[in-house]
């Protein structure tokens, strides 16, 4: 029970947030909100121990039991991991936000309602054991980084970003909605527990490669891996904290747990160890290729947050290859994904403070342009070192943690060409790739790093004077900074606490648990280490292109527009627009006559063509009453008053008949002894005429309204879709009654009314109790017709007040 | 739409009483004989209708100065955490509880949930027919 409290957390804590935030201006909102991440921080930190032993923790709601639908928390290495990531990243984040967010000027409360949403959201994604609450969970991540990103609402870039992300993100999801369906249908469990356990069965399947690719998809459009990564860079049009928070150290990665976490069933499948390993590379590869080209500090960083997913995601997909090989390979394979892991934790923490880096930069700055900043190194003293450091790490040079798993990773797909894989010659591309990445990497790191701090100064052309930070919003970038080079002196204590049990929760094959995982964190492999050389090598290159870097940055331009991949996305997304228009112009007229002709043919052809087809069609004049003669006085009113109110032109005398109508109805429920109905129509008719005569004033005269508008085919059209409605309903009543095929319920209330239900009126204990589900909608239905009529209404005398006749309105 | 009907406002101030004083006999009535929450709100709703028709809105909103969508609201609570009250038992939503007590003056009477859930029915009915009924014929 109470890990399901700690998922819910800090969404129970953003419902205090709003009213926090009104009545104590005072104090920053961000100090309530810091609570919950440094709680759960805490909280999460305790299980590191058993989890390690491998004790993985386990909590179970039932939700229907009856039909075995048990939502399952289930926490080992991997979860536990990014668990500490989200509170732990999540707390100095907050921290800073505090300083980042003036506590007068933005709108708090939303700021940190969003925020603690997709806390909540996050931690449900990695904790959950059952697929369809892993994807509400996913879903809610997307939506609260929409609405964080358009947090600054006002600006067109973030509400453009917000939604670019969206659409990206949300149609990935669906495709991976289909997925875990698609693993339903073949293992009957939502569980991804009992997925893996029944693998053997379901990985021969066809069905078993759509579910790969679907959820693939998923992963891929979370996690920005190309060709879909371009919702990052407009996405950081978010605040900073945010940046540094969703899109660099948490919600991006979620595409990598996902694959992580379904390593166990779709590695036995080739098509995803080659996509996620060949889609990752090229991630990988662009990422950094084009970061070199963006001129925004958080451009930069966005670029190289895909480069690096895409390092992480190839590294996942070489692991994979280890369920499908055998012998000494195996640990090769298994090694890259304890490298990808590794990765990860190091990713978290120099991408963050580089990210706070930049926050502060355009803080103190006023400006995010690197062609505008430069010398900034003797101004901010601290910044400098905390953005040496994570560039550093980020280029991967020693003593930083980015060098161990750099060289981990370059080890892991020179293991490739070791191992005894079907496709060899494309094999040989992998590590090729791999250090042309890593070659502009190291450029993208230094040149985030020079033209920032370095160069001459070019006060003049910042908005503000710069100075240093305030030290509030160097403490969390100060935090991250540390741990990068702690790591780089101590990291087999982060390999074996948090590395090792998240690698065996991965390689479930391999390896039981953490204890039996030997892998072992040197900074030094003696000089006859290839990835030595290759880093040596990435340094050389990097650094010589790095000088040259005036000279061919310009070909980033010689690409022509047309044929980006935003360029497609805003011609997919506008000419979708358009044709949608079209497309419903045609038949949305906005008038309600059009409508009801739409509803009530419809109607009628779905309800005689089921009915004749189908063969429902039965007469039956079996056990029918006689027709009395009051009844058949009844039936001439009722169809007298009918006619008159298709006759007629006055509006008053046709809503007088149709009330007449419901009178007469009413009195037809008197003799078939059902003054329950009697009783409610008579009042109902009433109020409705009333209704009508309230309505009255603001309709246009009947004539006035026909003349012109309808012609005689109209009128036809009308005139046989009603009598095409009124033979379905007959038809279908007749039927109805010359074949029950089951005993009346009336039966069964007769007999439980009272001893079950405590009542005497049937038909008001349906109504409240046997039936309460529909009475209940049904006042929620009325409710929001109440205020759909309302607001229809109030936009109308707006308009009216605003000079617009009512004749345009209609 | 200012009136000056005697006849129509003498009546109606005696009818009025007589109709409301009937929905709310027709509420409790309900789960034994034919009646309810819906009828009830219905009717109230007819009578206060019969007030707007007598008076203007202006005379009637000074004699009930309710908003009505604030009384959906209230009532819409009231179903929904009568439905959900049952999850505190640890049965099922919506499972309804009864029992008998006798009441001085009124005897042996049952109390049952459903009776909450049906005072929910009834102010919903009349807070939608009213706001709907000001809306339209109260702001022209």
């Amino acid at each position: 029970m109470l890990l399901f409290m700690a998922i819910v957390l800090p969404i129970l804590l953003a419902i205090f947030i709003p009213l926090a935030y009104r009545s104590m201006k005072s104090i920053h909102t961000g100090w309530f909100v810091l609570l919950a991440p440094v709680l759960l921080f805490l909280f999460y930190l305790r299980f590191l121990s058993p989890v390690q032993q491998g004790e993985a923790q386990l909590a179970r709601a039932s939700w229907v039991p009856s039909l075995d639908f048990y939502f399952d928390i289930y926490i080992d290495g991997l979860s536990l991991l990014f668990s500490l990531l989200i509170t732990g990243i999540g707390s100095l984040v907050v921290l800073y936000s505090i300083f980042y967010l003036d506590k007068t000027k933005e709108n708090l409360g939303n700021f940190y309602v969003y925020l603690l949403m997709f806390m909540s959201a996050m931690l449900g994604v990695v904790q959950f054991d059952h697929t369809l609450a892993l994807y509400f969970f996913w879903e809610l991540t997307s939506i609260s980084s929409f609405l964080l990103i358009a947090y600054w609402y006002k600006r067109d870039a973030s509400r453009f970003g917000a939604l670019k992300s969206m659409m990206i993100t949300v149609s990935g999801g669906l495709m991976m909605l289909v997925g875990f369906l698609t693993l339903y249908v073949l293992t009957g469990t939502y569980s991804i527990r009992e997925t893996i356990a029944q693998v053997d069965t379901i990985v021969d399947q066809p069905l078993f490669t759509v579910a790969v690719v679907l959820v693939l998809l998923g992963a891929f459009t979370k996690s920005a891996q190309f060709p879909f990564y371009i919702w990052l860079p407009d996405a950081m049009e978010a605040p900073t904290p945010v940046s540094a928070y969703l899109h660099s150290a948490t919600m991006v990665k979620a595409g990598l747990y996902l694959v992580a976490r379904f390593t166990p069933v779709f590695a036995y499948s080739e098509v995803w160890v080659w996509l996620v390993t060949g889609i990752g590379l090229l991630t990988l590869f662009w990422g950094s290729l084009f970061a070199v080209k963006q001129t925004d500090l958080k451009g930069i960083l966005a670029f190289s947050t895909v480069s690096q997913l895409g390092l992480i995601m190839s590294l996942l997909g070489l692991g994979g290859f280890a369920y499908l090989v055998t012998g000494d390979a195996v640990e090769t394979f298994t090694f890259a994904t304890f490298a990808a892991i590794f990765h990860l934790f190091n990713h978290a923490t120099f991408k963050g403070s580089l990210f706070m880096v930049a926050g502060i930069v355009d803080h103190e700055t006023g400006t995010r342009d690197i062609r505008k900043l430069g010398g900034l190194m003797s101004l901010m003293p601290v910044t400098f070192t905390i953005a040496m450091i994570g560039s550093l790490s980020m280029a991967g040079l020693p003593p930083f943690n980015g060098f161990l798993s750099k060289e981990m990773f370059l080890d892991a797909v020179l293991g490739l060409l070791h191992a005894d894989i079907s496709t060899m010659t494309v094999a040989y591309l992998v590590p090729i790739v791999a250090w042309v990445a890593s070659v502009f990497t190291f450029i993208y790191s230094i040149y985030f790093l020079w033209y920032t701090f370095m160069g001459s100064r070019k006060e003049e052309q910042l908005p503000k004077v710069p100075h240093e930070a305030p030290i509030g919003m160097l403490i969390s970038p100060a935090i991250l900074g540390s741990l990068v080079i702690l790591v780089f002196f101590i990291p087999n204590v982060v390999g074996d606490w948090l590395v090792k049990p998240a690698t065996a929760a991965i390689q479930s094959s391999s390896f039981a648990s953490a204890a039996d995982i030997e892998f072992y964190i040197k900074a030094w492999h003696g000089w006859t280490s290839p990835a030595l050389w290759m880093t040596v090598g990435v340094v050389v290159v990097g650094f010589l292109l790095y000088k040259m870097l005036p000279k061919w940055q310009s070909i980033y331009s010689k690409w022509p527009e047309r044929f980006t991949l935003n360029r497609g996305y805003d011609t997919l997304m506008d000419g979708s627009l358009n044709w949608n228009r079209a497309l419903s112009d045609r038949f949305m007229t906005g008038s309600i006559r059009d409508y009801l002709v739409y509803m009530f043919a419809g109607m009628a052809i779905l309800g005689i063509t089921t009915l004749f087809t189908q063969g429902g069609f039965a007469i039956s004049t079996e056990g029918l009453a006689p027709i009395r003669l009051f009844e058949i006085v009844l039936t001439i009113i009722l169809v007298g008053s009918v006619m008159a109110i298709l006759i007629t032109w006055s509006r008053l005398t046709a809503v007088i008949a149709l009330g007449g109508v419901g009178y007469t109805v009413a009195l037809f429920y008197v003799i078939f002894k059902a003054p329950d109905l009697a009783l409610t129509q008579l009042v109902i008719e009433t109020i409705s005429v009333a209704l009508f005569l309230t309505a009255f004033y603001h309709l246009p005269k009947l004539d006035k309204h026909y003349k012109g508008k309808e012609d005689t085919s109209f009128r036809l059209g009308n005139f046989l879709i009603s009598i095409a409605v009124g033979l379905t309903v007959t038809l279908i009543g007749i039927s109805a009654y010359a074949q029950r095929q089951m005993t009346s319920i009336s039966e069964y209330y007769k007999e439980t009314v009272y001893t079950e239900a405590g009542g005497g009126n049937i038909v008001n204990v349906i109504l409240v109790d046997y039936r309460g589900f529909d009475t209940l909608f049904e006042i929620g239905v009325l409710m929001i017709a109440s205020i759909g009529i309302i607001s229809m209404i109030t936009l109308r005398l707006q308009k009216k007040k605003k000079g617009v006749t009512v004749d345009e309105i209609e | 739409m200012k009136s000056n009907d005697l006849i129509l406002q003498t009546s109606t101030r005696v009818v009025f009483f007589i109709i409301f004083l009937f929905s709310i006999h027709i509420f409790f009535a309900g789960h034994y004989t034919p009646g309810g929450g819906f009828v009830g709100g219905l009717l109230m709703a007819s009578a206060i209708v019969l007030l707007l028709l007598a008076y203007d809105f202006k005379t009637v909103k000074e004699v009930l100065p309710f908003n009505y969508l604030g009384m959906t609201a209230i009532g819409m609570l009231i179903a929904l955490t009568t439905a959900a009250g049952s999850l505190v038992f640890n049965v099922p939503f919506f499972t309804h509880w009864y029992d008998y007590f006798d009441f001085p003056l009124l005897g042996k009477t049952s109390i049952h949930t459903a009776m909450f859930f049906d005072i929910g029915v009834y102010l919903v009915v009349v807070g939608i027919t009213l706001t709907i009924i000001e809306m339209i014929g109260g702001d022209s």
